[in-house]
């Protein structure tokens, strides 16, 4: 078995430490035999729609966020689209969330257009939020690191990750955190999320690996220090919020 | 990075600053020789030593921000307790290290004759926002420059030579830079902040790669690219107990230097402070031995001896660059095993995000641990971080209260072995209150 990976934008969009997520799938993959093969990618690459089962798209800064905003117009953009409409897996997270929905709504000029492949808009907030989070969805609940002014909202094709049990929230609004789509999900959490959310990550891997081989039974890893991670993780969500 | 609170180093600041906003531009005006200040996201306070030392050295008398207040109420007080009653000064120049968001109001308030930039890293992003965003502040706060001063940048740094373009008529603008092929990177390590040019957005090539994305540069589209430095280092010869030597060439001819303090980060820390000073027409002969004789900040990096021939080496980390070039430090050695104890709290001076532990390349001690205790808040991030860096569980400990946590550290210290010690600002200062406790330690208020 193999998981091919593509990090998109890897030189662009990777500023709060989202490469964590790549390194979890990777090892979770290899512990368990699974071949891995990761492709950074970035403005000018050709994305191949066929060759990859999980595309990790993170955080950037604005003006980068412009440059690949722009670069998703094209090519780029047309096989994202095709991959997600066959069934690939994708983690986005903040600024990739924010592109993988319909656009970006800026406090001045005019909406960065992101790939509509989530049923989500985004809108400049003022006020920064951040802090320590948790989230429950149905995979369990979820600790992270959340870092984001815009505000998104879900249309009715997408629905929430999870409920915001501490933080913000994808609007500080209507308390829920991220978005879900088909295989692709969305959604705030730093941390990096997949490290200490185990359970998130073998949902993902598992997700990432059926397109290809079916219905994977993943042999159990033993967790105890990523679980002993997110029950402190936890802790410090209640300790500082 | 601030103290305020314990020992109240801000306070007289406080009151002051509060009654005359003006205080600080009239005392810094006072100064006879002017104020010189230095900015930068890594090694400022170690390069602001350096430059104090030398000018010590040459025989001024310095007031400075030494115990660690570099916003504007610290820099107020450090001059009002200097200042005696009549409010004269007694020192002949000042040398005041900015923290990154208190650069443009300190630039206004004390009009320096000089600045060194060291670097623009990406540091707690939750305190100063995103790195465009500083650097297009910093910029502005170049343009408001006085004509007669002196900008001193680092020429490896891309950044650095994008601000310089900000600098108005009549303002110098100085650069330093290495030029030392057999300590180069071939490639960009992950922690890296600019490999895009800033003009235009295109890929930047490296011809060498120093620490993260500091180097030989040039863009293929806009022609962007690193100037030649007026002070190039050459020569550089690494060791983590000497120091490190080399060769500074000047306009007025090559100079051999030793520092203090090892690290490639510090080899930049003392050209950017060399250039300052010998830009101020300090004697060659007063920087050599300002930077010989310089001994290690508080934390930055310390040796302590434990007594029974066993060692601890403690050095401060506070975003993935500096945490690498400690790694990179401590793997030089090929054959050496480590020790470790990592310390990480997310408290605000520490930043409360600590995503950025991912961002440091681990994977370089895979091989090297013979084991490693992670303590602090978020000990099982470090740990968990450890795990998934190839390092295989049973050499991994972890304890969130500090001073358990050094204690089963030292039961794997042998005779003659060193416990090599990664703490968090606020770690660190936790881990002094246990060293103190233990006799071991000079509290850094006495220094
Ligand atoms: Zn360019």
């Amino acid at each position: 078995m193999k998981l091919e990976i593509a990090f998109l934008y890897h030189d662009l969009m990777n500023i709060y430490g989202d490469r964590g997520n790549i390194i979890t799938m990777t090892q979770r993959a290899k512990w368990r035999g699974i071949d891995v093969n990761v492709s950074s990618l970035t403005v000018g690459d050709k994305v191949d729609p066929d060759k990859y089962d999980f595309y990790f798209f993170g955080g950037g800064q604005d003006k980068e966020q412009y440059t690949v905003a722009d670069d998703l117009q094209g090519e780029t953009g047309r096989a994202l689209k095709e991959a997600a409409a066959n069934g690939a897996v994708f983690l986005t997270i903040c600024g990739g969330y924010q592109l993988m929905g319909h656009y970006y709504r800026p406090d001045k000029g005019k909406d960065i257009p992101g790939i509509g492949v989530l049923d989500v808009y985004t809108v400049a907030g003022k006020k920064r939020c951040i802090g320590n989070v948790i989230v429950e969805t149905e995979f369990g609940n979820l600790v992270a690191f959340e870092n984001h002014s815009g505000k998104t909202f879900l249309g009715p094709k997408a629905r929430p990750l999870g409920k915001s049990v501490v933080g913000f929230g994808n609007n500080a609004k209507d308390g829920q955190e991220g978005a879900i789509q088909g295989n692709v999900f969305g959604c705030y959490l730093h941390g990096s999320v997949l490290p200490k959310n185990p359970h998130f990550a073998d949902h993902l891997l598992q997700l990432s690996l059926k397109r290809r081989y079916g219905n994977v039974e993943l042999a159990p890893l033993d967790d105890s220090i990523e679980m002993a991670a997110h029950r402190a993780a936890t802790k410090r969500a209640y300790a500082t919020r | 990075m601030h103290r305020t609170g314990r020992g109240g180093t801000a306070l007289p600041g406080l009151v002051a600053a509060t009654i005359d906003p003006f205080i600080l531009r009239d005392l810094t005006a006072r100064l006879p020789g002017g104020s010189a200040m230095v900015i930068g996201t890594n090694g400022k306070t170690t390069t602001t030593r350096l430059f104090g030392t030398i000018l010590e050295t040459a025989g001024l008398k310095v007031a400075n921000n030494r115990s660690g207040s570099n916003l504007l109420r610290g820099l107020t007080s450090t001059l009002l307790n200097q200042a005696s009653l009549d409010g004269k000064l007694a020192a002949d120049m000042g040398l005041f290290e900015v923290d990154e968001a208190a650069f443009p109001k300190a630039q206004a308030k004390i009009l320096p004759k000089l600045i060194l930039i060291n670097n623009l890293f990406r540091d707690q992003l939750d305190r100063y926002g995103e790195i465009d965003t500083v650097r297009k502040q910093w910029a502005n706060t170049i343009k408001t420059m006085v004509p007669g001063t002196t900008l001193v940048l680092n020429a490896d740094d891309p950044s650095m030579v994008y601000l310089a373009r900000f600098a108005p008529e009549g303002v110098r603008t100085v650069f330093f830079g290495l030029d030392h092929p057999p300590l180069a990177l071939t490639e960009l390590p992950h922690a890296v902040d600019a490999a895009r040019c800033i003009v235009c957005g295109t890929t930047l090539i490296y011809d060498a790669i120093y620490i993260s994305h500091m180097g030989h540069y040039h863009c293929p589209n806009c022609g962007f690219h690193r100037p030649d430095p007026d002070f190039v280092v050459k020569a550089i010869e690494l060791s983590v107990e000497d120091g490190s030597q080399f060769v500074l060439n000047t306009p007025d001819g090559p100079l051999d230097l030793k520092v203090g303090v090892p690290g490639l980060y510090n080899v930049y820390n003392a050209a950017g402070a060399a250039a300052a000073t010998l830009t101020l027409g300090i004697a060659p002969a007063h920087v050599k031995e300002g930077l010989a004789k310089f001994k290690s900040v508080f934390g930055r990096i310390e040796r302590v001896s434990l007594g029974d021939d066993r060692y601890l080496l403690l050095a401060l980390v506070k975003n993935p660059v500096g945490f690498n070039e400690v790694l990179r430090m401590l793997t030089n050695d090929p054959v050496k095993r480590l020790k470790m104890m990592i310390v990480i709290n997310d408290l605000y001076a520490d930043g409360r995000d600590v995503s950025w532990l991912w961002d440091v390349d681990f994977e370089i001690l895979a091989e090297r641990l013979d084991f490693a205790q992670t303590g602090g808040l978020r000990a099982t991030d470090m740990a968990n971080r450890l795990k998934y860096a190839g390092i295989k569980p049973s050499k991994i400990s972890w304890e969130e209260n500090i001073a358990a946590s050094l204690e089963k550290a030292l039961e794997y210290i042998e005779p003659g072995e060193t416990l090599y010690i990664t703490p968090t600002y606020t770690a660190m200062l936790q881990l002094r209150e246990v060293l103190t406790k233990k006799g071991l330690v000079v509290p850094f208020w006495e220094e």
